[in-house]
């Protein structure tokens, strides 16, 4: 570790710290007002989309209407981008002649992206052809990050909108807020942010691949492709399904530290913003402050722990002949330890699967903080919308435990949380942990397709199933990469993870929203607990903790931890 | 029910066309116009003129008058179809024996070099195409190519003093030479090496 380390850290911290509340504000005016800040110059084109696809944006969406235009586009999502990877080699601009993808492969692939997971069981620079990683990949990293955003504001509608101020009780309109989550923020932001990366060495071109001969007189494909603008939604929208195989480890996708510093900074840029929108919904800035700060804790916490880590030696090498220096096995040079750390912090306490090292070859403890973050529902930050609305889930759990322990009605901005409202956040949290522990259990003991295709024997092979059932069915989509995913079992059996994962968690997530809009709103009294000090704040990151923790401690233990110890008594496997 | 799937179905077909072809369209317009060199992969010109690589991606050297980039576990090495590092994990045998089997190599082909070999010419990188080497892993070789170019070493060290990049405070990142570049110096500077190159067992793979 070294104090140039520990800066850079810091400075991108604090720019995610600057940027919530303007970006907060300019969200609140995007989704909560009339005429957006852009709306004189992206007013049209706005209005055009509503009438080409038929929607009415006056109208707004009782809980189970928005649930239903959620799904049906999603499942609409789904049937498209598999249909184009099956089609890929009669389509145009596939310069490199791939043929069709497999159907597993491509079901994968399909419910992969339209879930905001990005899971990636195929090499995209040797499987997916320039229209696919286009129409079929790109489309839904933009589709899918704003559904999460939509969600959120839903809840957040649910939770903040005073009785009567809609009548009936309702959250909101799908269309209109996917429509300028789509043309107000993600469009234009990706654009400049696609412009900057090409600047820095990102390709982005329809022309074929460049066939170089080395310096040595081997022949070398250099792989193009429209990469920098699918490489900015990818960040931006926290889905992380890369162009390339290696991700944001490749050269490619990430070729300096100032296009890594963007890069992480616009994984979280949405996230951390939302929350101060999410304040000034409420009309209590602090009430957005108080999640921001419970999230920043655990945030810190995870790269401190993985900064450590992964700068002390690799012990499968230990005794060797070597320099002393860290882990370097699956690390970039341009990047070292701290940024590496820090990358792998922020891509997993949202729900954004790149990676720009191998979490694989990260020490025991290192690799712990990438699963655990996973594990902890992904909302630190979390995902663009989905680490909000996950957040919010704890927070009504807090408020709920809080009431318990001092025999009060729990409330949450003036409305009481009731069974209904605690029945369906524990119906949240127990779809997570039934999905990921039993999927691992499926596939470490039970079923021998699970550990064929491991690339690690011993804890690690454990860690590695562990990684990526929790990695599915949290919509993360990175991996402990070693684990050959492309097979029929992993295929299937990870596809349907990432749906449990995605709407087997919003459709709770919408109820609560449904059942807390119509409550009739009281003022705080002398037996209401307040969510706005810094007192909720630790309570939160306790609820957080002690979740994900009771939860999915006994299978850390097996995987991590027990790694860690016998590393340290120098066995390899 | 129906209408709600009506406005889906043409939703989807709205904003595929607007983000699945006009949004990349439109960046690769601009991106062409503005950084034609980048977007187009930063290739890298010999001489002559011919496309010798990319600047940002690693080729393999097996010649002892090159300096050599990391091992490589994208394919059977440097493979720019199949990016990617070797996902061994910290308790793997197999990395550990492909470790040492790259010391005792680098051991025989530096035998000037002084012990210990640097960590970072045994670990595979992330991505398997890592361009880059640290100032220090760079010098490691010095000796090796100024015997094999018959030049002093003092020449191929200030090459590598030329190259080095800086990370800036703040930014994050480690202090780094290109060696694609520093290869093409060392033929500008000395002329290209006797080629083909002897045969030998290339370095990393899974």
């Amino acid at each position: 570790m070294t104090f140039a380390g520990w800066f850079s850290i810091l400075v991108c911290l604090l720019l995610i710290l600057a940027l919530t509340k303007p970006f907060g504000i300019y969200l609140y005016r995007v989704f909560e007002t009339e005429r957006p800040p852009l709306a004189p110059i992206l007013g049209g084109l706005e209005r055009w989309v509503y009438r080409l696809s038929g929607v009415d944006p006056s109208k707004e969406h009782h809980w189970t209407e928005y649930a239903r235009a959620l799904l049906a586009f999603s499942l609409f999502g789904v049937l498209i981008t598999h249909f184009i990877q099956r089609v890929q080699h009669l389509l145009p601009l596939n310069p490199a002649g791939l043929g069709p993808v497999a159907p597993d492969l491509a079901f994968n692939t399909a419910v992969s992206f339209t879930t905001n997971t990005n899971w990636q069981s195929y090499a995209g620079e040797s499987t997916m052809s320039t229209i696919t990683q286009m129409a079929g990949l790109t489309w839904h990293n933009f589709l899918s990050a704003a559904c999460g955003v939509a969600v959120a504001l839903a809840l957040a509608r649910g939770f903040t909108r005073q009785r009567g101020q809609t009548v009936p009780a309702t959250i909101g309109n799908f269309w209109v807020d996917v429509t300028r989550c789509l043309l107000h923020v993600l469009l234009p932001i990706s654009f400049l942010f696609a412009l900057a990366l090409v600047q820095q060495g990102v390709p982005q071109t329809f022309a074929p691949n460049t066939a170089a001969t080395t310096l040595e007189g081997a022949k070398q494909a250099i792989p193009l492709g429209p990469v920098a603008s699918q490489e900015s939604i990818k960040m931006l929208g926290t889905n992380g399904g890369g162009y390339y195989n290696a991700n944001s480890a490749h050269p490619f996708e990430n070729p300096t530290p100032f296009s890594n510093l963007l890069e992480m900074i616009s994984i979280f840029a949405i996230a951390a913003a939302l929350t101060y929108t999410y304040g000034l919904m409420a009309r209590n800035s602090r009430e957005g402050w108080a999640i921001f700060w419970a999230m920043a804790c655990l945030c810190v916490a995870g790269v401190s722990v993985c900064y450590w880590a992964e700068s002390k030696p690799n012990p499968a090498l230990a005794g060797l002949p070597l320099t002393v220096e860290g882990n370097l096995e699956g690390k970039e040079v341009r990047f070292g330890f701290a940024a590496t750390a820090l990358f792998a912090t922020l891509a997993t306490d949202a729900s954004c699967g790149a990676v720009n090292g191998m979490h694989d070859s990260f020490n025991p403890l290192g690799g712990l903080v990438p699963l655990l973050n996973i594990q902890l529902g992904e909302v630190v930050f979390g995902g663009v919308g989905s680490g909000l609305y996950g957040m919010l889930v704890f927070v009504v759990l807090s408020v709920f435990i809080a009431g318990l322990m001092v025999g009060r009605t729990p409330e949450l901005l003036g409305k009481k949380i009731e069974a209904k409202e605690v029945k369906l956040a524990v119906l949240y949290c127990l779809v997570f942990c039934v999905a990921v522990l039993g999927m691992t259990a499926a596939a470490a003991a039970v079923l021998p397709h699970g550990t064929s295709t491991l690339n690690n024997a011993g804890p690690h092979g454990l860690s590695e199933i562990l990684y990526a059932a929790s990695s599915a069915a949290g919509n993360n989509g990175s991996a402990f990469a070693g684990l050959g995913a492309n097979t029929l079992f992993w295929n299937v059996g990870l596809a349907v993870l990432m749906w449990l994962g995605r709407f087997w968690m919003m459709i709770p997530v919408l109820g609560i929203a449904g059942s807390m809009v119509g409550k009739k709103t009281r003022p705080p009294g002398p037996g209401t607990f307040p969510t706005d000090i810094p007192l909720f704040t630790a309570l939160l990151i306790g609820v957080v903790a002690i979740v994900g923790a009771l939860t999915f401690f006994p299978a850390l233990c097996l995987g991590p931890l027990v790694e860690h110890f016998v590393a340290l008594h120098g066995k390899v496997y | 029910m129906f209408q709600t799937m009506t406005i889906a179905l043409r939703f989807c077909l709205v904003t595929l066309v607007l983000t699945g072809l006009a949004y990349p369209a439109l960046v690769t317009g601009f991106a062409q116009l503005l950084f034609p060199w980048r977007a187009s992969g930063s290739p890298v010109k010999d001489e002559r003129g011919a496309v010798v690589g990319s600047e940002l991606l690693a080729q393999r050297f097996l010649s002892p008058a090159y300096f050599q980039p990391r091992p490589s576990a994208a394919g059977d090495g440097y493979d720019t179809n199949s990016s990617g590092g070797s996902n061994f994990g910290p308790t793997s045998a197999k990395l550990r024996n492909r470790v040492k089997a790259d010391i005792a190599r680098l051991q025989k082909e530096n035998p000037a070099a002084a012990a210990p070999v640097p960590l970072e010419l045994v670990s595979a990188s992330g991505s398997g195409l890592d361009p880059h080497l640290t100032p220090t892993a760079a010098l490691w070789q010095v000796g090796r190519i100024a015997a094999a170019r018959k030049v002093s070493p003092e020449r191929v060290r200030a090459l590598v003093a030329d190259r080095e990049e800086t990370p800036v405070p703040g930014i994050g990142g480690e202090r780094r030479v290109n060696v694609l570049l520093l290869d093409l110096d060392l033929d500008r500077s000395f002329g290209r090496p006797a080629l083909p190159v002897p045969a030998g067992a290339p370095p990393g793979g899974k």
